[in-house]
């Protein structure tokens, strides 16, 4: 591996780390009654909201349709995610020390295969709550259903659902990334043939 | 319809121009135009100002607006409000309790924000009862009554509760004088057994309240005060009336002298006194009710109050004579000016601190009253303002050398300066003006915007409604030489004061719901699984949760006839703005009112057996209408056990 991929390598790890820091996804949900919003924010180990109050009180709206209780403790990826990544970023980092290439293809088809499994598992929870709704619910609308966008902005009912990634997110997003173009600059040197390799 | 309303409305237009026209001396058809987008706040934007204004026969204190005169809340404070169970509550009942017992009305007069440095601060709001002497504060991040204080040896307290420069104290002086203390005398003994009182009320940083000492003075009506400020910082000026000591037919036998007093008080003076143990120790029962930790008001009974004379505390106070039976008395924003509202006088006296303080060194003194040196007129006067309007009342300031009297009899305000002395605007009220505002107008530091003509009678101003008929603010732009008229609002009850603060100071500071982690009521109910309902003797005590859009418990058994029903209700909710209300019926008390995070009970006693329905009262979300339940009421020992139910 050339000296550069490794420090991109060690950077790209580093850079994961802010997922410990800023959350991973924010959704933000406005309606008239709420000018000033309510917000979800998906964080690596837990899930809050944006003001102290907004996941009691989207669990209070949400009963009205039938919805699920948020409960961040009984959401088991919020205890899988941050063993995840933390071993991912140690990976990373054992990557750029050795500048062994087997090790970089590996890191990043891990990171990759954990990273969409993520979003579908994002996906697949959030069109949960959004579908598997109480039948004895207050308030039911024929063919509605309540999954927020994994991005952009949808109308659900009075509300409008806006979502996108965090800092965090995004900063997966960079650190995948660029593990992705080191690897791919890195397989096409090795396969020019053995005296391109350093 | 549409072609109606516009004819309409070009009517109403035209007749507002003529009367402005007509009022205002050749205001330009159109200048109410610009009037109205002085004063016109879009939906959805903010005033500028908060306009606090005294209930007075309400009791209570109103918020408005400035400059749209739009009615923002009523915060109760000496009367019962049955609109959020003030003073029934078991919870808020302590807050009207006095010496003589539970009081359920009073007649609030001054608001009096808090300041530092002669500045208003925005931290609190005191007002005071007239009837059943009083004063209370109100928290500035609620608006929430947060404490009342009795004034003890004291009668008709409407010399309040103007603050000294720092909020060091607030006072409150009697404008009824009474024998004091107390005592069966004849009435027609007024002069030798009568008494007035002025009384210090210190205020803590965390705005507690307590008497540090009362200064007893001749039997006149001290009617109202303000402290000095800058240069004059230390002192407080109360006027009265009735020097003449009548107890009968005071509107004559009050009348007679040319000149009555005004009272000027070294309070410093009196702290040395105090200090030096010249006061006297009475036996004064007084109450004093405040909130405790667990947001429940609690009644103290305090016992004891210092009271100092004159004649043993020399240098404290001086009567500086003034024309005639005055009523406001005004410090300007440099501290050195003292206008007295003479209600009765043809000119408006205005003394000088400075020259009141040479006179009081060189003992220019014409007499003497209980102790009392009266200065000389003519040595303490800095100008008289002629033809100042009939019955000047009160005066406040705009910081750019003017001043602004009401003048009651002839319905006017005079705007003056304070260097000539002479009268150079004046507008009138509509009608018989009492007091006026300017935001800060009594401070170091007025906003010179708007005054604001508080008027007592409204007559032909509003659509009539009958007998009784609103009290009126009129807002007048004075941000011109000329004043200038541009909207008028009736009021809650009878503004016989008003304060102002810009909305910038308190805005951002308001609660917006009670954490339910610091909720230390000790009957509240957290968690739904906590409610329940628990027998004790004749008592029934139901601990309650409110939440969208359902009560735990909803169905309770077991209530007997002749039971005390206690429901302790607990607003689970941490949401702005969704308040929850409960009532059941026939309570012979007011529904509670709870905010997110609070405990409130209200105490059944069911009459009759039945099942009876509560609901909650405020419109709380889409499912408002089935917040409902249902309590089952058997005869009197009968063995239907309690019960509930819990989620």
């Amino acid at each position: 591996m050339l000296r550069s991929s490794r420090v991109l390598i060690a950077t790209a790890s580093i850079l994961l780390g802010l997922v410990f820091v800023f959350p991973l996804w924010r959704i933000e949900l406005q309606a008239p009654q709420y000018p000033e919003g309510l917000g979800l924010l998906i964080k690596i180990s837990d899930i809050t909201g944006v003001k102290k109050h907004d996941l009691q009180n989207i669990n209070g709206l949400n009963h009205y349709i039938g919805m699920k209780s948020i409960e961040p403790d009984s959401i088991p990826e919020l205890k899988f995610m941050p063993v995840f990544v933390a071993v991912m970023i140690a990976a990373g980092l054992l990557v750029a020390a050795t500048g062994n290439r087997v090790l970089l293809y590996l890191w990043v088809g891990v990171f990759l295969i954990g990273s969409v499994a993520g979003l579908v598992d994002f996906w697949l929870w959030s069109y949960d709550y959004g579908h598997n709704l109480d039948p004895t619910a207050a308030i039911k609308v024929p063919g509605m259903t309540y999954q927020p966008p994994l991005i952009g902005s949808k109308q659900l009912l009075n509300f409008v659902a806006t979502s996108w990634p965090g800092l965090g997110g995004l900063a997966a997003m960079v650190s995948v990334g660029t593990g992705s173009v080191v690897a791919v600059r890195e397989w096409r040197r090795a396969r020019r043939g053995p005296e391109a390799t350093g | 319809m549409i072609r109606t309303t516009k004819f309409a409305m070009g009517l109403a237009a035209g007749v507002v121009t003529l009367l402005v026209a007509g009022c205002g001396g050749g205001t330009p058809i159109g200048g109410n135009g610009d009037a109205a987008s002085a004063v016109y706040v879009a939906p959805g934007d903010y005033d500028e100002f908060y306009f606090f204004t005294s209930g007075g026969f309400s009791g209570q204190l109103g918020v408005y607006g400035l400059p749209s005169g739009r009615l923002l809340k009523q915060v109760p404070i000496f009367s019962q409000w049955a609109e959020n169970g003030w003073g029934y509550t078991e919870e808020t009942k302590a807050m009207l309790e006095t010496s003589y017992g539970f009081v359920p009305w009073g007649d609030s007069h001054h608001p009096e924000l808090s300041q530092t440095d002669g500045v208003i601060d925005g931290r609190w709001l005191f007002i005071n009862e007239n009837n059943t002497p009083r004063i209370a504060r109100i928290d500035l991040t609620t608006f929430e009554t947060a404490e009342i204080i009795e004034i003890p040896n004291s009668a008709g307290n409407h010399a309040s509760p103007f603050v000294t420069q720092n909020t060091e104290y607030t006072v409150a002086a009697t404008r009824f004088s009474v024998p004091t203390p107390q005592a069966d005398v004849p009435i027609d003994s007024y002069k030798e057994n009568f008494s007035g009182m002025l009384s210090f009320v210190k205020v803590a940083d965390n705005g507690r309240m307590n008497i540090a000492f009362q200064i007893l003075v001749p039997g006149y009506n001290y009617d109202l005060s303000h402290s000095g400020k800058g240069p004059s910082h230390g002192w407080s000026f109360f006027t009265s009336y009735n020097s003449e000591q009548a107890n009968t037919l005071l509107e004559v036998n009050a009348s007679q002298n040319d000149k009555d007093y005004i009272a000027a008080v070294n309070w410093m003076r009196a702290e040395e006194c105090v200090a030096n143990g010249q006061g006297e120790r009475w036996a004064s029962n007084y109450v004093h009710n405040y909130f405790n930790d667990q947001h429940i008001a609690v009644s103290d009974m305090e016992n004891g109050t210092t009271v100092i004379t004159p004649a043993t505390c020399s240098d404290m106070v001086y009567y500086l004579p003034t024309p005639k039976s005055p009523h406001g008395v005004d410090v300007d924003p440099s501290g050195l000016l003292i206008a007295a509202g003479g209600k009765l006088a043809a000119v408006i006296p205005v003394h000088s601190f400075t020259k009141m303080i040479t006179a009081i060194e060189n003992e220019d003194f014409i007499g003497e009253v209980e102790g009392i040196p009266i200065l000389r007129y003519e040595s303490i006067i800095a100008g008289e303002v002629q033809n100042p309007g009939l019955g000047p009342l009160h005066t406040e300031f705009d910081g750019k050398g003017y001043a602004y009297t009401s003048a009651f009899i002839s319905s006017e305000i005079v705007k003056w300066s304070l260097e000539t002395f002479e009268v150079v605007d004046r507008i009138p009220a509509y009608y018989s003006i009492g007091h006026l505002s300017i935001p800060g107008g009594d401070t170091r530091e007025p906003w010179g915007k708007w005054v604001i003509a508080l008027n007592k009678v409204t007559k032909d101003r509003y659509l009539p409604t009958g007998p009784e008929l609103a009290h009126s603010a009129q807002l007048i732009d004075i941000s011109g030489d000329k004043m200038r008229l541009l909207l008028d609002f009736p009021t809650v009850g009878e503004p016989h004061y008003a304060q102002a603060l810009p909305a910038s100071l308190i805005k951002d500071k308001q609660v917006q719901i009670y954490p339910i982690e610091d909720n230390h009521h000790p009957r509240a109910t957290k968690r739904e699984a906590d409610a329940r309902v628990e027998r004790e003797g004749r008592n029934v005590r139901v601990y309650m949760t409110t939440i969208r859009t359902h009560f735990v418990p909803d169905n309770i058994e077991g209530i007997q006839v002749g039971d005390s029903v206690f429901f302790h209700v607990t607003n689970l909710e941490q949401d702005w703005d969704v308040p929850h209300g409960f009532a059941i019926t026939g309570a012979n008390t007011s529904e509670l009112l709870l905010m997110p995070g609070e405990t409130r009970t209200l105490v059944w006693v069911p009459k009759r057996i039945g099942v009876y329905p509560f609901y909650c009262t405020d419109f709380c979300s889409a499912l408002h209408q089935e917040m409902q339940g249902y309590a089952r009421v058997s005869p009197r020992g009968s063995s239907v056990p309690i019960s509930f139910n819990t989620p």
